[in-house]
């Protein structure tokens, strides 16, 4: 299958050379794809399968220490055969700028979130030390999951500078700055302003941009609060291991209650030992949520568009009106509202006949240009919000089906903690028993 | 096997014996493992604190008989301490617990009893007792103030507490086939209130339990020389057995302490579900659900601490202060064979009155035998009691928490059932180890 469709056939998307209404078109054509099940993850088996520590010169020169992860791919029908899958190292940085490249590049789309740069939100075993193995080890699955998110993502998938990502080492980074993406990133105080000063803007987006936020708040909350629990339920059980050492010693003095207390302290032993491994799964629990909150700056930044591009055609509208306004004026010889030209006239006098025609010329030609400008800004905005709502509606069911199941594994998890809790003290009253 | 426990007079009620002592001071010990006492020994009772009481060792048969089952069906005497109430007078406030007592025992008049009594009361009858049976082992009375501070002494918790340590106090002494002939028991149980301040008042006079006392001290400088090493061996075991139990009272309160702050988190986490439902459409109920569970899960979790807090920590505390007594019971015990070993000394060595000096080494003597005997047989009464105790208080500990984590599983597991609409993809999961 890969021969089929190589990457110069499918990578059309990141061509940034085409004009805005082919990417559209563009954009149309890979979502019709999508129903066909092209997406690039059942074509590619991609795994972020090891990380290595790595020594090496910084921006500023100086030495540093960094983690490097090993991305392999191989195409899905060559598991069969036994062939070793193509491999390349990335940093992390690197992850980072693809993300940017695809924020910018779709900005309709909501982007998948990159696991945590730096260990925030845990509980205190862990460490907050972006070296500690554990924590490598869950940004490695992290990464993956990210990749795995865009190689399953309908438009995503099909982004060349996404392939080469991939599969391609060298020269990835000058392909991805020869995209001229950072050109094309909106200004934060544009959009800033933009947000405060648009008029109207989809309400559905108003309404997406409120859940983003109560849902970032409502999940950062239930994460601290999560992290916390662990902790005390770290001290419960651990504190169980001192009557382990307290049996085993008590027993050497004792003649009948001797076995029963060596064996119920080795059940206690056991107890204590037991939360390490309860606690490391509820962690994958606490990074699915995570996810999802991560997942909130991804919606918000989506609105965000929606209000520049709101925001820009209702200047553009505003500006033809305001046009419209000066030719009527001019037209009529009448000044309705108080302005510049109203307050020169009543001061210098009336102008030419010539001069009122050159200026109506003028205002005739931007008349004519403004309203291509609306036309085309009302197109760009309509299939924005287009494109976005589908992707949207993509993410709220693909939210609802994880979360969904990761509450159920969280419920099984519990379980799994009754479980062994109940063994435990099962055996331990027996042991007490015999005392 | 019935109890046929025999009556112990105290050389200092000598009107009290009951008329059909007699028939009962022969019988000898069918009980062959449980033999503790020698069969014909002749025993005086309890230490000669008392200087104007004179006892003759063949005054007195002292025949017991130490069971294993103390409480059998053949139980006469049931006690009960509850019902605390606060007294305010003009100089102070204190509380006072009734005690109730129903008896078939023919010693006491009636067959029901109800006074009140506080905790000093409690305080005298222990010290009655300790005076009487030096190396008895008393089971011990929760202690005079809360470390914390006088402000606890009257927190409800704190009442509670106390008031069924005194229970237990009493039920102890209750059992014991010695201590609960005592008369000064007899009289804690049935006299009403001016009744017994009135008793409170005899027995030795100031001075001559000041003369006890620099005896005592004299003695326990002087030390003992010729410890019999069954003794030695008992203290040792003692000395461990206190730092193990202190131990485990320790690791048992941290426990309760990072449960209950467990409960504190866990009680916070449940509502954050709930108020993340108020934000999800398809994910609200489910949501709500593990909101629930949580909650549910909370109300367990201080069910088993309270537990915890009812059970076996007043166990274990009660055994800590049990350890502090036996050490106690051990010092008295040397203290009266160094008593007599220094007359002994003297015998050999200074210049005095021969024979009246042999006759107190000779009643010395015995003392220290009885003494010696006494330790034994209530010494194996007190492991058995002990592990019994303890036994059970684990056990019952263990138990409780098997119930608990099966409680939480029913609640998750019914979370679980409510949300699987295909059972196939998820059993694979649930049958994980």
């Amino acid at each position: 299958m890969m021969a089929d469709s190589g990457p110069k056939e499918v990578a059309v998307i990141g061509n940034t050379d085409l004009t805005s209404a082919e990417l559209d078109n563009n954009i149309k054509n890979t979502m019709v794809e999508i129903e066909k099940g092209t997406s690039l993850l059942r074509k590619m088996e991609i795994s972020v399968a090891e990380a290595e520590k790595r020594t090496g010169k910084n921006t500023v020169n100086m030495q540093e220490l960094y983690t490097v992860y090993l991305i392999e791919t191989r195409p899905v029908d060559a598991l069969t055969e036994g062939i070793t899958p193509d491999s390349l190292w990335r940093r992390y940085s690197e992850f980072e700028l693809l993300r940017n490249y695809l924020l910018v590049t779709y900005p309709f789309v909501v982007v998948a979130p990159l696991p945590e740069k730096r260990a925030e939100i845990v509980w205190h075993k862990l460490s907050a030390d972006n070296m500690d193995p554990e924590f490598v080890e869950r940004r490695r699955v992290g990464l993956e999951n990210f990749l795995h998110r865009v190689a399953s993502h309908p438009v995503l998938c099909n982004d060349n500078i996404f392939y080469i990502f991939l599969t391609e080492d060298k020269d990835w980074k000058e392909m991805v700055y020869e995209t001229g993406f950072q050109a094309k990133a909106d200004s934060r105080l544009k959009a800033v302003n933009a947000a405060f000063r648009v008029k109207n803007p989809d309400g559905r987006f108003t309404e997406l941009k409120h859940y983003s936020d109560d849902l970032q708040t409502v999940l950062s909350q239930l994460l601290r609060v999560r992290a916390r629990v662990a902790d005390r339920l770290y001290g419960v059980y651990k504190v169980h291991g001192n009557y382990g050492r307290v049996f085993s010693e008590w027993s050497a003095i004792e003649k009948e209650m001797g076995d029963g207390l060596q064996s119920a302290g080795h059940h206690m032993d056991a107890y204590a030992a037991s939360v390490d491994d309860i606690l490391e799964e509820e962690e994958h629990y606490a990074d699915q949520l995570k996810e999802y909150l991560f997942y909130t700056d991804a919606l918000r930044a989506v609105c965000r568009k929606h209000e520049l591009t709101q925001f820009e055609l209702e200047m553009v509208a505003l500006d033809l009106a305001c046009k419209k306004q000066q030719k009527e004026e001019l037209v009529t010889g009448t000044v309705r509202t108080f302005s510049l030209k109203g307050m020169t006239s009543k001061l210098f006098g009336q102008e030419t006949a010539e001069q009122r025609e050159a200026k109506l010329q003028v205002l005739e030609h931007q008349l004519k240009e403004g309203e291509e400008a609306v036309k085309e800004k009302n197109t760009e905005s309509d299939e924005f919000v287009k494109t976005a709502w589908v992707d949207i509606e993509r993410f709220k069911d693909q939210k609802d089906r994880d979360l969904k199941e990761a509450l159920i594994s969280y419920a099984v998890m519990q379980i799994s903690m009754c479980k062994k809790g109940i063994q435990v003290w099962t055996n331990a009253k027996e042991c007490f028993n015999k005392m | 096997m019935s109890r046929t426990i025999d009556a112990v007079v105290s050389p200092t009620q000598t009107n009290t014996i009951p008329a059909d002592i007699s028939g009962q001071m022969l019988d000898l010990d069918e009980d062959d493992d449980l033999e503790v006492f020698s069969k014909d020994s002749t025993l005086a009772d309890g230490n000669m604190f008392n200087a104007s009481m004179q006892t003759s060792p063949g005054s007195m048969v002292n025949q017991c008989k130490f069971e294993e089952d103390e409480e059998g069906d053949s139980k006469d005497i049931f006690i009960t301490v509850d019902n605390p109430e606060s007294h305010v007078t003009a100089i102070e406030t204190f509380i006072t617990y009734r005690v109730l007592t129903k008896t078939t025992r023919s010693e006491f008049d009636n067959s029901e009893y109800e006074v009140r009594r506080r905790y000093q009361d409690f305080l005298w009858l222990k010290g009655k007792l300790e005076e009487a049976h030096s190396t008895l082992i008393v089971h011990p009375l929760p202690e005079k103030f809360v470390v914390k501070g006088m402000v606890e002494r009257f927190n409800g918790d704190f009442i509670a507490t106390r008031r069924k340590a005194l229970h237990k106090f009493l039920n102890r002494i209750a059992d014991h086939p010695i201590l609960s002939c005592s008369e000064d028991f007899k009289v804690f149980l049935s006299a009403q209130a001016w009744e017994l301040t009135t008793y409170k008042k005899q027995g030795p006079g100031f001075l001559s339990r000041m003369g006890e006392t620099v005896r005592a001290v004299a003695n326990s400088v002087r030390g003992v020389k010729n410890r019999p090493e069954e003794f030695t061996a008992i203290q040792e075991y003692v000395e461990d057995f206190s730092n193990k139990i202190s131990c485990l009272d320790k690791v048992t309160q941290r426990i309760v302490k990072e449960q209950k702050e467990y409960l504190e988190e866990l009680k916070e986490y449940g509502p954050t579900y709930t108020l993340w439902s108020g934000s999800e459409e398809e994910l609200a109920e489910q949501l709500k659900g593990v909101a629930g569970c949580i909650e549910r899960c909370c109300k367990e979790t201080e069910e088993q601490v309270g537990h915890l807090s009812d059970t076996l920590v007043p166990v274990l505390h009660e055994y800590v202060l049990c350890a502090e007594t036996l050490k106690a019971v051990l010092r008295r015990r040397d203290n009266i064979q160094a008593e007599f070993e220094a007359k002994n000394e003297t015998l050999a060595t200074k210049k005095v009155d021969r024979d009246a000096l042999k006759e107190e080494i000779d009643k010395l003597e015995d003392r220290v035998e009885w003494a010696n005997n006494a330790l034994k047989g209530d010494w194996g009464r007190w492991q058995r009691s002990m592990r019994g105790d303890l036994k059970s208080a684990f056990f019952s500990t263990a138990e409780k928490n098997v119930d608990y984590y099966e409680k939480c599983l029913a609640v998750w597991e019914t979370f679980l059932l409510s949300q699987r609409t295909e059972p196939s993809e998820e059993t694979d999961r649930d049958n994980t180890p």
